[in-house]
């Protein structure tokens, strides 16, 4: 995360897309990347742990086992209590959503990684995921009566004021989806970049040394409230679409 | 709005790091990789849907499912198996009490035929004693009388012999007996 051989790095310099492995498929630049590496690494770690945890399916759980059933019924209470006994079949789509998520911001906390959620492209693609399974199962199970989501209850008179202001919320869902956790993720990532730079830098400028303590001090408080960062960003991705998805199942307003 | 954020980042830094090996676009906004990311973000989480959604979580969910069937299971058998204590309690407590109930009807019944067997043994021997008591009072009055009867012949033979003595005649225990009857009768 410090100073690399050519001298210190820029604090955006961590989110640089670098090919790995050069590839072009269907016309479009496929290269496998560091950002491709380390959504893989995120899947490997979620899905083996998961899967590995679940080995014994002992009735008294181990340790692991406590975890990943700890994890499944957060999750789950998560959707029922926002979308309710019929959104569990959204479940796995949350549950997905979730850890994809949380993994991606952790993983991103270890110096030297890369955080593919502090990328809007990324962060854009699952909020527009979420939407479009709210618009698709929308229509699909109820059809025309879906659009009621842009028609409050309130007297017709004010109904060409509030459809507008509707629609611009429901289209503004998906931006704030996911520019709330790109620009968490990326601003969390520049402070600790600056402050962890700050060590490096002051001790290189004399007498200003002896305050580098105090910007490591700082990094490492800074490091403890990212991961609290990760892990709610995390959950408010989930819960967000647990919210939306209740539009979805029962539509709007009763 | 990237290269202001690219300014502001310079301007905060610019004083510690002087050559800031920046790209030359702010890299979250460079469309150049924005392919390339979807492509993985897709392969990488359409691979992490399908193992959440076939194996991992049905796994899990079996598992708590398991777990929730096994203790309620595990209830419902305490709640008939303190049914069945409750009912032998009850069952045990209503022969207890009806062994009880028996054990004092056969303690009276023994009581009263033991009271019934000994008023009858003293009944008969009382009967017995007060036979024999009247027996024996009968033969007292016997002896009392044949006694009183050989009184009379003793004073008789008494009296002969001291009339004899006095008037040096005899007399005949006959003529005694005549003159005592006659003084007994005057």
């Amino acid at each position: 995360m410090a100073a690399g051989a050519d001298g210190v790095h820029s604090p955006i310099a961590q989110f640089e897309i670098k090919d790995l492995v050069p590839l072009r498929l269907f016309g479009f630049d496929t290269s496998f990347t560091n950002s491709a590496l380390f959504m893989i690494i995120a899947v490997g770690l979620i899905s083996s742990f998961l899967i590995m945890s679940m080995r014994g399916r002992s009735l008294v759980p181990t340790r692991m086992q406590s975890i990943a059933e700890l994890l499944y019924e957060f999750v789950a209470n998560t959707v029922r209590e926002n979308v309710g006994q019929e959104g569990m079949k959204f479940f796995p789509l949350v549950f997905s959503l979730f850890m994809f998520v949380l993994i991606c911001n952790m993983v991103g906390l270890v110096p030297g990684t890369f955080t593919v959620t502090s990328h809007i492209v990324v962060t854009a693609a699952l909020a527009l995921l979420v939407i479009g399974i709210v618009i698709v199962y929308g229509v699909a199970t109820q059809g025309v009566h879906f659009l009621k989501l842009f028609v409050p209850d309130v007297p017709p008179a004010l109904l060409p004021l509030m459809v507008p202001i509707e629609v611009i919320s429901f289209l503004s869902r998906p931006l704030s989806l996911s520019v709330r956790l790109f620009a968490n993720m990326l601003a969390g990532h520049i402070a600790l970049k600056i402050f962890a730079g700050f060590v490096g830098s002051l001790l290189a400028a004399g007498v200003w040394g002896i305050l580098s303590p105090l910007a490591l001090f700082g990094t490492v408080a800074l490091t403890a409230l990212e991961v609290l960062v990760a892990v709610l960003q995390a959950y408010v991705f989930a819960v967000l679409t647990c919210v939306y998805l209740h539009d979805a199942v029962h539509g709007a307003h009763h | 709005m990237s290269m202001l954020l690219l300014g502001a980042v310079a301007v905060t830094t610019g004083e510690f790091i002087p050559s800031a090996a920046a790209p030359d676009v702010f890299p979250p906004f460079d469309p150049s990789t924005f392919a390339k990311q979807l492509f993985w973000l897709a392969l990488s989480f359409g691979a992490l849907y399908f193992l959440m959604a076939r194996v991992a979580l049905p796994r899990i969910g079996e598992v708590i499912e398991e777990r929730r069937d096994r203790i309620q299971r595990d209830l419902d058998e305490a709640a008939r198996l303190k049914v069945e204590t409750d009912a032998a309690l009850k069952a045990y407590e209503q022969s207890l009490a009806d062994a009880r109930g028996k054990a004092q009807g056969l303690a009276k019944e023994t009581r009263d035929k033991l009271a019934a067997e000994t008023d009858a043994e003293r009944h008969r021997v009382e009967g017995d004693l007060n036979a024999k008591l009247a027996e024996t009072e009968k033969r007292i009055a016997e002896t009392k009388s044949r006694a009183l009867a050989s009184v009379d012949e003793i004073a008789a033979s008494t009296a002969t012999d001291i009339v004899s003595m006095l008037t040096g005649k005899g007399v005949t225990v006959d003529e005694v007996r005549q003159t005592l009857a006659k003084v007994k009768a005057g």
